[in-house]
């Protein structure tokens, strides 16, 4: 039979003949593998386990979230901490599918050629960040990323929130009605909150408006929403005490 | 299927006598196609090159736009969709022509193509640079351009498939399949990725969200290098190998084993991306398992390409067309092997993160989609303008300064991404990490960004060579670039063959071939397969001139007796070849 079909004169050769025949035949190959692949995610509950305290990014986040997508953090940073000894040591617990559920898109990374930001969240304080960002020699010697020191100086835009909001609740994120609403007044209030820290630990004045806030307020958010069980961090800390030192 | 289409499409016109028709080639849209391949060659690798800089020299991140992180996009996307997907265009429409016996089904339609994706091209490096993008990796463009790319993508596939309705050759040859292959499945992940609720012009949120977008993601992600950067280049092989090589195809019957196989297979093999991470384990398992089985198919496609060239390796000696491609096919094999090795959990879990994942995708692309498209773009300058090649020793310095930069840049890259792996994971006697600032894992390899800028670099001289000897072999074509008429049978012919039609071109091709060594003979293409399995009976020959050949109405189609086959020109030569080539069949 299996002679028969690929022989010259087999059933093959004729199928050459009738292209949307072949065509047909070649869409249902194609779909065969995604679809049994995807559907168990999408069907069976409890695919991915969900976790009480993970909670979306508050409006603030969520505009430096798309800021670190804008400048293409997640080409260098992955954010997926594996379920290794040594990654764990490095970074914190491990990531679970569960704090990933309010992620549009997601962010896990494919390359690290800087560290993994998963558990980035309150390892350094805000003005760490901001000096970091501006220059990140002055903080990580010999570190080869790019400076971004217009974050420190363009605005921040905020006039798409509400709107943001609007569309990830329809696609699941439960945003309150307030939220929605008071997107921009806040994001306004978390910008002031941040800038004033940055302030007090002898950083420059005025942040509320920039960019740098909102990329502060999604890195420092990263990976916070579950108790984690080791004291992440043993590791890669550049000693957050050194921030004033390098300035 | 109808075949018997016999109204005049664009370029066909009847003759007086009623049986025969004259018609011609879209020859203006390859030789677009292989402008634009060129063109956005050289911009997509400069990019690459700069962003090299960037990592061990920091200092070349140039303002606000030109970061690393907004730079990146804009290479992968310009070498895989500008590049590659231009040279794939080419291929396409050169030898889908040839293959159908018929023009593109719409001239109008090719230009849409042509100008729209150059378009697109143009908006996404205008747009990731802007930071306008979704993250997904080879899906960088927002929605806008996104749709666009569906609409480009359907006039191609409308324009394809009506060129197959209308053919003059009844069988549809292997080349034809992988590009089937690749306009469905390209259109079936590009639009299942990109599903997207907008927020404005320039930013969206994916209908999926965490895992989910995970796994959609690196289903779209793998298969865009199975769809858009394998198929259609097997494809590109099937055609331009043994027409480089006056050889018919090694076996039919591997062929349809390993088509089946591998579009099957691919698909499941995306998962493999994600393993250890927070995706459920079944489904890296699952894409570990069928990444192993992809092997054998992916081997399939490498050994009937090598193979084809049994009985004649001593043209290699000559012939820098058969060198690219042989190099090409044979980074083919070392992507595919190394490609089911990386997808092991235990060597996954050392080499993910890290520049291994750069070095083994750049074998495949500078090796694989570069040296194809090189080769046949020194195979199609000759016969598209009807000259000579400008210069064959600046084609073979090409030749060899790309491939020396394809070795400098894998090989530092395999250095440095074991170096990390191995570095991250080490552990001191007391049981703590050995470097426990990243920081030292970058400065380690920082020498080896260096060695692979200088082979990017090398490779990229390789392409400035091409330009000039592009630029050079044009500006000696005749002024006039008529598409050569051929003359057919009106009703379509169903049996034979071979590749084009029975009739000599009416002008071009004759003169030069003889100076190149790469001498075009009538029908290897099509004569693939029954060829290679050795049944052509002598005296089955395909008639000398249109007006020889036997006129079939449709009814016929089906009837495909032995009488009716192949044509016998070199390319139906039985698979031993003359004694005389067998002979040197070791060298090499």
């Amino acid at each position: 039979m299996k002679r028969r079909f690929i022989k010259k004169d087999g059933i093959h050769r004729r199928l050459e003949g009738w292209p949307l025949v072949f065509t047909v035949l070649t869409t249902i190959a194609i779909l065969v593998g995604g679809l049994v692949e995807f559907l168990p995610l999408i069907l069976v509950k409890g695919s991915v386990d969900k976790i009480a305290t993970v909670e979306p990014w508050t409006p603030l986040e969520l505009e430096g979230r798309d800021i670190y997508i804008a400048e293409g953090c997640n080409t260098c940073h992955s954010q997926m901490v594996r379920p290794f000894r040594h990654e764990i040591e490095r970074y914190g617990e491990y990531s679970k599918a569960g704090e990933t559920v309010y992620e549009r898109p997601f962010l896990w990374g494919s390359k690290r050629t800087g560290p993994d930001l998963a558990r980035v969240g309150g390892k350094y304080p805000h003005l760490w960040h901001v000096r970091h960002m501006e220059n990140p020699r002055s903080t990580s010697p010999n570190s080869i990323m790019p400076p971004y020191p217009h974050m420190l100086e363009n605005d921040l835009d905020l006039s798409d929130l509400p709107t943001k909001l609007k569309r990830l609740r329809m696609l699941g994120t439960p945003y309150s009605d307030d939220e929605v609403q008071n997107a921009i007044e806040i994001a306004r209030e978390e910008a002031e909150a941040i800038a004033r820290e940055v302030e007090a630990q002898g950083g420059p004045e005025g942040l509320e408006t920039k960019q740098i806030v909102a990329i502060v307020a999604y890195l420092q958010r990263l990976g916070t929403d579950i108790q984690t069980t080791s004291t992440a961090g043993s590791g890669a800390s550049s000693a957050p005490e050194d921030v004033n030192a390098s300035r | 299927m109808a075949h018997a289409q016999t109204t005049s499409a664009p370029g066909t016109r009847s003759t007086g006598r009623s049986n025969i028709e004259i018609f011609s080639y879209d020859e203006q849209i390859t030789r677009l196609f292989v402008y634009a391949t060129i063109l956005w060659g050289f911009i997509g690798m400069s990019v690459g090159a700069l962003i090299a800089l960037q990592l061990p020299f920091p200092e070349a991140n140039i303002g606000e736009y030109l970061t690393f992180g907004r730079l990146r996009p804009l290479h992968t996307n310009a070498v895989i969709f500008a590049f590659a997907g231009n040279a794939i265009f080419a291929a396409t429409y050169y030898s889908t022509q040839r293959l159908c016996k018929a023009r593109m089904f719409s001239d109008w339609m090719s230009q849409v193509h042509f100008w729209g994706w150059q378009g697109i091209i143009v908006a996404a490096a205008l747009t990731l640079p802007l930071g306008m993008t979704t993250s997904k990796e080879y899906a960088e463009l927002e929605w806008p351009i996104d749709i666009a790319i569906a609409v480009i993508w359907i006039i191609f596939a409308v324009n394809f498939f009506g060129t197959l309705y209308k053919r003059r050759e009844k069988h549809i040859y292997v080349a034809l399949w992988f590009y089937i292959a690749t306009i469905v499945t390209v259109a079936v992940l590009h639009v299942g990725n990109s599903l997207a609720i907008p927020v404005s012009l320039t930013k969206s949120y994916p209908i999926y969200a965490g895992v989910q977008d995970a796994l959609v993601q690196w289903w779209y992600g793998h298969n865009a290098v199975a769809f858009f950067l394998t198929t259609p280049f097997l494809g590109l092989m099937y055609y331009f190998m043994p027409k480089a090589a006056q050889r018919p195809v090694f076996s039919y019957r591997l062929s349809i084993v390993h088509f089946w196989s591998l579009i099957f297979i691919y698909i499941w093999a995306g998962p493999h991306h994600l393993q250890y991470t927070a995706l459920p384990e079944w489904a890296g398992t699952l894409g570990m398992l069928f990444s192993i089985m992809l092997w054998m198919p992916s081997w399939g496609g490498m050994i009937n390409g090598l193979f084809t060239l049994r009985g004649a390796w001593h043209k290699l000696r000559d012939s820098v067309v058969l060198k690219m491609f042989v190099v090409g096919i044979t980074f083919y094999g070392m992507s595919t092997f190394e490609g089911p090795m990386l997808s092991v959990k235990s060597v996954n879990a050392l080499s993910h993160y890290t520049d291994w994942t750069i070095g083994h995708v750049h074998s495949g692309a500078l090796g694989w989609n570069g040296f194809m498209t090189f080769g046949m773009i020194y195979w199609l300058l000759p016969r598209l303008w009807r000259t000579t090649l400008w210069s064959k020793k600046l084609a073979t310095a090409h030749f060899w300064f790309g491939l020396i930069g394809i070795l400098m840049y894998v090989i530092s890259m395999y250095v440095s991404g074991i170096t990390q792996g191995l570095m991250w994971r080490a552990f001191d006697e007391a049981g703590r990490l050995m470097y426990p600032e990243f920081i030292e894992t970058v400065t380690q390899v920082v020498p080896m960004y260096w060695v692979r800028l200088i082979g990017g670099l090398l490779y990229l001289g390789g392409v400035v060579m091409l330009m000039v000897n592009a630029w050079m072999t044009i500006r000696s074509a005749p002024k006039e670039l008529p598409d050569p008429a051929y003359a057919a049978p009106v009703a379509p012919v169903h049996s034979g063959g071979d590749g084009r039609p029975g009739a000599a071109p009416a002008s071009g091709d004759g003169t030069e071939e003889r100076k190149d060594d790469l001498v075009e003979v009538a029908p290897s293409e099509a004569a693939d397969a029954s060829a290679a399995s050795g049944s052509d009976a002598p005296g089955t020959k395909k008639p000398d001139g249109p007006g020889t050949k036997k006129p079939e109405g449709p009814g016929t189609k089906n009837a495909q007796g032995p009488g009716t086959k192949k044509p016998d020109g070199p390319g139906t030569k039985k698979p031993d070849g003359p004694p005389s080539l067998r002979e040197t069949d070791d060298e090499d």
